[in-house]
């Protein structure tokens, strides 16, 4: 259970340049009153960043990155969202998606 | 308080679930990378960041010095200003110690976890503040776990590691509340498509959901416009 000084120094940097960007929002903007247009794109930011986070996890590999279009991850994301659209159960989609990932990787 | 936390449990799960495996993986490389158990801990504990986490260990491993490290760690983060942006419009005010604790949580999973739940339920502070240290404690557990006994873990089980791209999925069509917001998302998934192809990193999140969010409010201010309303509708 050691702990080496340099990694301690290491973690210390890593930490505070992490934190920066997550608490400097909140510590200016929380409370006050934002210009509307600023207010509408904040209101797109999430839907956007979700779907960035997705698409490319869905339809790129290795490094550097290379398209695919047809991964096991597309292939299952498919059923997987209409189920979360016919159903909006956040867990009955992790648990759908989770077993149609597993069923293809067994059958695949 | 037990109702309380039994809420944010439940909001949380998903999260923890997501966490579990990447948790281990995390362990499992950092620990063969030569960090004890109790560094890869306080890792978790201080940086809270599992793709940067994961970078800054096999950099360390390629024998990469402090400074390249924390600027790479830098850059992979930059994208939690836009979440924490947004977040900041639905906190509301709070106290500035508050404030700085919950900054602490905030990942892309909890980010997307309360944007959901702050659009349609009463969900306030106190909950959101218990979906980010719940997830907080299910990584720092899972990547410790991964060091200690990482090796003894079969890899895949049960498709765990869909659980985070499935959880993503379902908040996706959360966010998907009106025509503009569809369109949004598709342009928005579209350009982080080919900014990741062309780019090393994640850079894309950034450069794909900027203009794509900008290009919605646009959108939505010109359709107000044609309909005379007011200049731009308020978001909720």
């Amino acid at each position: 259970m050691n702990v080496r000084p340099e990694i301690l120094l290491l973690l210390a940097a890593m930490g505070v340049v992490t934190y920066g960007p997550r608490w400097f929002p909140i510590l200016f903007l929380s409370g006050k009153r934002l210009p509307p247009w600023f207010r509408a794109w904040l209101d797109f930011i999430p839907a956007a960043i979700l779907s960035a986070l997705i698409f490319p996890s869905l339809v790129t590999k290795g490094t550097p990155r290379t398209f695919l279009l047809w991964s096991p991850e597309l292939m299952v994301a498919l059923p997987t969202f209409l189920f979360a659209l016919k159903t909006r159960s956040l867990g009955g989609t992790v648990v759908v998606g989770m077993f149609l990932y597993w069923a293809v990787g067994i059958w695949g | 308080m037990f109702h309380l936390f039994r809420q944010g449990l439940k909001a949380a799960w998903p999260i923890c679930l997501g966490y579990l495996p990447i948790g281990l993986a995390f362990g499992v490389i950092a620990g063969n990378f030569g960090l004890s158990v109790a560094e890869i801990g306080l890792m978790s504990l201080i940086v809270f960041a599992g793709s940067s986490q994961f970078i800054a260990v096999s950099m360390l491993h390629a024998g990469a010095g402090l400074l390249p490290v924390v600027t790479t760690t830098f850059v992979v983060n930059l994208r939690h200003l836009l979440m924490s942006s947004a977040l900041a419009d639905r906190l509301g005010k709070v106290s500035r110690p508050l404030g700085a604790l919950f900054a602490y949580g905030i990942t892309d999973e909890s980010f997307a976890v309360n944007t959901a739940r702050f659009q349609d339920e009463d969900w306030d502070y106190g909950r959101a503040l218990l979906v980010n240290h719940i997830s907080n404690a299910a990584w720092i557990v899972s990547t410790m776990l991964g060091g200690a006994f990482g090796r003894f873990i079969p890899e895949g089980g049960l498709g765990i590691d869909y659980a985070l791209t499935a959880m993503f999925l379902c908040l996706l069509v959360y966010q998907l509340r009106n025509r503009l917001h569809v369109l949004v998302a598709i342009v928005s998934g579209i350009l982080a498509v080919l900014f990741a192809l062309w780019l090393p990193g994640n850079a894309y999140v950034i450069l794909a959901s900027v203009p794509a969010a900008a290009a919605g409010a646009a959108l939505r201010n010109t359709l107000a416009r044609e309909k005379k309303g007011p200049p731009v509708e308020d978001p909720s």
